[in-house]
């Protein structure tokens, strides 16, 4: 059996989640390094099933590749039908990467029940995986909800003081949203007669007034879970609740789950509601970014202060989305992969500063350079590319929106523009107060420098995230025909 | 007319109970009380052998017997396995909890063997006097059953509220058959619905007719604002009984709904939909809404079944097959779900304990993950959380609404399961969020710990694999309504 005739989007699903059953019924509380070795085999097992996904890629093809199509319930014709385009693709393989670096950075870090945090952890993976793979809208759905399962666990048992107000806001929001899609997608069930399949919503023509409450609906799921202002404050909580390994997942993936989803299911399905209500969604996306930024840059909390920068980030995405041109889509896309590695490599930054200290609050810090020459100039890099400078991958995906938007509306672009002022204030602002000056306190002059893990875990993302800030075109390459067909369907009218 | 050997074929489940069931109440009385294992086991005996006979005696095409009082189908095969079933898991769950408690007696098992019989009876009845006299040894055996714990006070309170409700219930589903009978000249379902579709007019005795029966429907199946008993019984019955009250008879009472609205009165679909659907709204708002403000867990569970209920109006006011289908997936999925918490709360008692508040639950997580894991799964498929059974049951019935285009219905379901998934959250909360308040042991009798794991791993795999359920449970409505 050659390489391509394996079920590889199957193995990239239920790899982590079977290593991650395997990692709860070994795991010993008194013996936590056999569950740590195996959710590392686990994690390195995940993302090495999604290699040949992106070696064997057709980037000329927008078609759906690596599919998958079996009954999986008849009775109502849902299909276990996997498959991934130019702009799913990517996804897998950024998750499945990043899910190492999670169990990575818990591995001395988190003490009290460990099998259960990297069993969550896998499988949660998976589960993000399926979402990112299904080709069937009920199939979508399942794994979109239960991907709520480990997070509500995760936020709850390993987070921080106020993490149960945390994890029910972060699961009620969710929820509401997807109830609505839910209502939304059976109701396309019974307009295409009999099917859950994405690609025949697609192509069903459907009445202006059907279309925007289709919308409506996907966008209540879909904005909470960006998150899009005004929705966006569960996400705040969440995150300073989460623990580090919380945090990265939720920034660098699950939050483009719900861009992925606009990208899907609303301009598609409902095209002309899209254009009919663009106005909206990029008045709410230039408030994200302009308005969240302000706030990000009173934060006293730095978990916090990241967290708003990722709100103002997706901000970006969702503008790009809603401009409709090539150039402002793909730049959304980009920016949520390079997003998806300055967010995780923050957190992750921010997480061995609090392994040390146990406090997020930037005025408890003060000359860390002093005594972690390392973690200093690494962190220097993450916060340079949160502020979006060239040659980091986070000027890449802001530069293509903001070029784009200036076609459409100059207006637009400058308030997009913004953002390279307030994410360079927010974020260097954080950096100077805990990074740079004298040492601050007597905990500080304790730290000690980046161990080996944590060295080797940041370095990693560093060349990531400088890799794709020089040369970005591999993974614009993969986009073009897939947002080229997406955008040609969005501009033909389904009334 | 002389019963001939096709009418006691069609009635062989019911007449073997009925001879099983008078036996065992027979040779416990020469058991000494420590061998009450026997009369136990040949209760679990007597289940098996009436599911075999019922597998065994399965008629393809709906045959009436003893003039059609009774009717044996698809339908009422299907559910009787499912009654035995449930029955079966209760008994296991309930041994050492009634061991304990002085309850392990010769009454209970016999008590709960009529209480199945009166299902069987409701789940086959053809006519309007078989249901009612299914329905009323279902009653009464569960009115004793809940009052078995003699010294409880708090027990025989239950008793008495649910007893002196339940005989008004009866009363007020008596004369809605006596006007139906007075409208339609008949008694038998068949010819009182044929009566029904060959045009009465606007008669008042019919419309009277219909809501009394719809009441005492309501009131049987726990739908606000026919409730009122629920969460006393539910609370004030020993848990034991709380377990048997919750699962099987919700079978029978969806069954007896079935017969009495679609067997029964078809003709008048588009009358008690208005009333179901009132009752269905209404169900899933307060029963959802009250939960929340519980501490008791048997209280809670209590209120999250008449939001359950609500649902399951819901796919049988759809009016059609898919509906009915639907409904009847969700109250199987439903009572394998209530077993499973249930169980998980007669695994947390002991002698001298009774773990029945929310509080109780506290850290389970530590105590036993895998437990603490069965009730987390109890309650993300109670919240329709995918990928566990009781999403798809919601889906079930929200398609089946949806077909019918009650779309705001379907809306106000929806914002109903969001609230109610607070307070489901709010148990997984207690057992994984917080420290543990208690530390005794946990340690269940082997086939209780078999059983129980069984009946969690089976939430998840119909979750992941429910198309045997719904096949299983489209072909029983399609054969024989």
């Amino acid at each position: 059996m050659t390489m391509s005739q394996l079920p590889l989007l199957t193995l990239s699903i239920w790899v982590p989640i079977v290593f991650g059953l395997a990692v709860l019924a070994v795991g010993r509380d008194n013996a936590p390094g056999n569950a740590r070795w195996l959710a590392l085999i686990g994690a390195l097992a995940g993302f090495a099933v999604t290699i040949p996904l992106m070696t064997g890629f057709d980037s000329a093809s927008a078609a759906l590749q690596f599919v998958e199509d079996s009954a999986w319930i008849p009775a109502f014709n849902i299909r276990y039908q996997l498959g991934v385009d130019g702009i799913a693709m990517p996804f897998v393989v950024l998750n499945s990467f990043m899910t190492i670096f999670v169990v990575v950075a818990a591995w001395e870090v988190v003490k009290s029940r460990v099998s259960q945090y990297l069993a969550a952890f896998l499988i949660m993976s998976g589960l993000i995986n399926g979402v990112f793979a299904a080709a069937d809208a009920i199939l979508f759905y399942v794994f979109f909800e239960a991907m709520l399962i480990p997070m509500y666990i995760i936020i709850g048992v390993w987070g921080g003081p106020n993490r149960v107000y945390a994890a029910f806001k972060f699961f009620l929001y969710t929820l509401l949203g997807s109830l609505l899609t839910l209502v939304a997608l059976i109701y396309l069930f019974y307009k295409s007669e009999g099917s859950f399949q994405i690609a025949d919503f697609h192509v069903l023509p459907l009445s202006l007034h059907e279309q925007i409450l289709i919308f409506l609906a996907f966008l209540m799921a879909f904005a909470v879970k960006v998150p899009m202002w005004p929705v966006h404050t569960w996400l705040p909580d969440a995150h300073v609740e989460a623990p580090t390994g919380g945090s990265v997942i939720l920034a660098a993936i699950t939050l483009k789950v719900g861009a992925y989803g606009f990208l899907r299911f609303a301009l598609p399905i409902a095209p002309d509601a899209s254009h009919e209500l663009a106005g909206l969604i990029i008045a709410m996306s230039l408030i994200a970014v302009v308005y969240i930024g302000f706030v990000a840059l009173v934060q006293a909390d730095m978990k916090k202060l990241v967290a708003y920068s990722s709100i103002a980030h997706m901000g970006f995405v969702t503008l790009g989305f809603f401009l409709f041109e090539p150039l402002t889509v793909e730049g959304g896309i980009v920016q949520m992969i390079s997003h998806g590695f300055v967010s995780g490599a923050m957190f992750l930054c921010i997480g061995v500063l609090y392994d040390r200290m146990h406090s997020r609050q930037i005025a408890d810090y003060g000359g860390v350079v002093n005594r972690m020459p390392k973690f200093a100039a690494l962190f220097l890099l993450f916060a340079m590319a949160n502020a979006g400078l060239p040659a980091t991958s986070g000027f890449v995906g802001e530069f293509m929106v903001i070029l784009g938007a200036v076609k459409v509306n100059f207006w637009f672009a400058f308030a997009a523009a913004t953002t390279l002022i307030l994410g360079a204030a927010y974020t260097l602002w954080m950096y100077k107060r805990v990074v740079f000056g004298e040492v601050a306190n007597s905990h500080v002059a304790e730290l000690e420098d980046v161990n080996d893990r944590e060295f080797l875990m940041l370095t990693a993302l560093a060349v990531c995230v400088l890799a794709m800030g020089i040369w970005p075109a591999p993974v614009t390459d993969v986009l073009h025909a897939s947002v080229d067909n997406l955008l040609h369907h969005v501009a033909q009218s389904k009334l | 007319m002389i019963p001939t050997f096709a009418d006691y074929f069609a009635a062989l489940p019911e007449i073997l109970l009925l001879i099983l069931a008078s036996g065992i109440l027979l040779v416990d009385l020469f058991l000494r009380p420590d061998q009450r294992n026997i009369t136990y086991l040949l209760t679990q005996f007597a289940l098996l052998l009436c599911a075999v006979v019922t597998v065994f005696t399965v008629q393809g095409r709906p045959v009436l017997a003893f003039n059609g009082l009774v009717v044996d189908d698809l339908f009422s095969d299907v559910l009787k396995v499912m009654v035995y079933l449930a029955v079966t898991v209760a008994l296991v769950y309930v041994r050492s909890y009634n061991a304990a408690r002085g309850l392990f007696s010769g009454e209970f098992f016999t008590l709960a063997l009529f209480a199945t019989l009166g299902m069987l009876v409701m789940i086959s009845a053809n006519h309007f006097l078989t249901l009612y006299i299914g329905l009323e040894l279902l009653s009464l055996s569960l009115y004793a059953m809940v009052a078995l714990q003699r010294d409880s006070a708090r027990a025989t309170e239950a008793a008495m509220k649910y007893f002196v409700l339940g005989a008004l219930a009866s009363g007020m589903l008596l004369y809605g058959m006596s006007m139906l009978y007075g409208a339609t000249g008949s008694l038998e379902l068949e010819a009182v619905s044929a009566a029904l579709a060959g045009g009465l007019g606007s008669s008042n005795v019919l419309a009277f007719g219909l809501v009394f029966v719809v009441a005492g429907i309501a009131f049987k199946l726990g739908a606000a604002p026919f409730h009122m008993w629920v969460p006393d019984v539910y609370q004030g019955a020993p848990t034991s009984v709380t377990l048997f009250v919750g699962s099987a008879p919700k079978i029978a009472a969806f069954a007896f709904t079935l017969r009495l609205l679609v067997n029964g009165m078809e003709p008048l679909v588009a009358d008690w939909q208005g009333m179901l659907l009132i009752l269905a709204v209404a169900s899933m708002v307060l029963g959802n809404l009250a939960a929340i403000a519980q501490t008791n867990l048997k209280r809670m569970l209590a209120y999250s079944t008449i939001s359950h209920m609500g649902f399951v109006l819901l796919g049988v006011l759809a009016g059609s097959l898919n509906g009915y289908a639907s409904a009847m997936f969700y109250v199987l999925v439903y009572v394998l779900t209530a077993l499973a918490g249930f169980g998980v709360m007669l695994l947390l008692s002991r002698e001298g304990f009774e773990s029945e508040e929310l509080e109780d639950l506290k850290g389970l997580n530590r105590r036993s993950p895998w437990f603490a894991f069965i009730m987390l799964l109890v309650m993300f498929s109670m919240a329709g959380v995918p990928p566990l059974a009781g999403f798809f049951a919601k889906l079930s019935v929200l398609q089946a609404a949806l077909q019918q285009g009650l779309v705001w219905l379907v809306v106000v379901a929806v914002m109903m399961s969001l609230i109610g998934a607070f307070y489901y959250l709010r148990v997984v909360k207690l057992m994984y969020f917080d420290e543990p308040k208690e530390t005794a042991e946990i340690a269940p009798l082997g086939d209780m710990r078999v059983m129980l794991s069984v009946n969690g791993a089976g939430l998840l795999l119909l979750g992941i694999a429910p198309q045997p359920l719904l096949t299983l449970c489209m072909v029983a409505i399609s054969h024989s309504m």
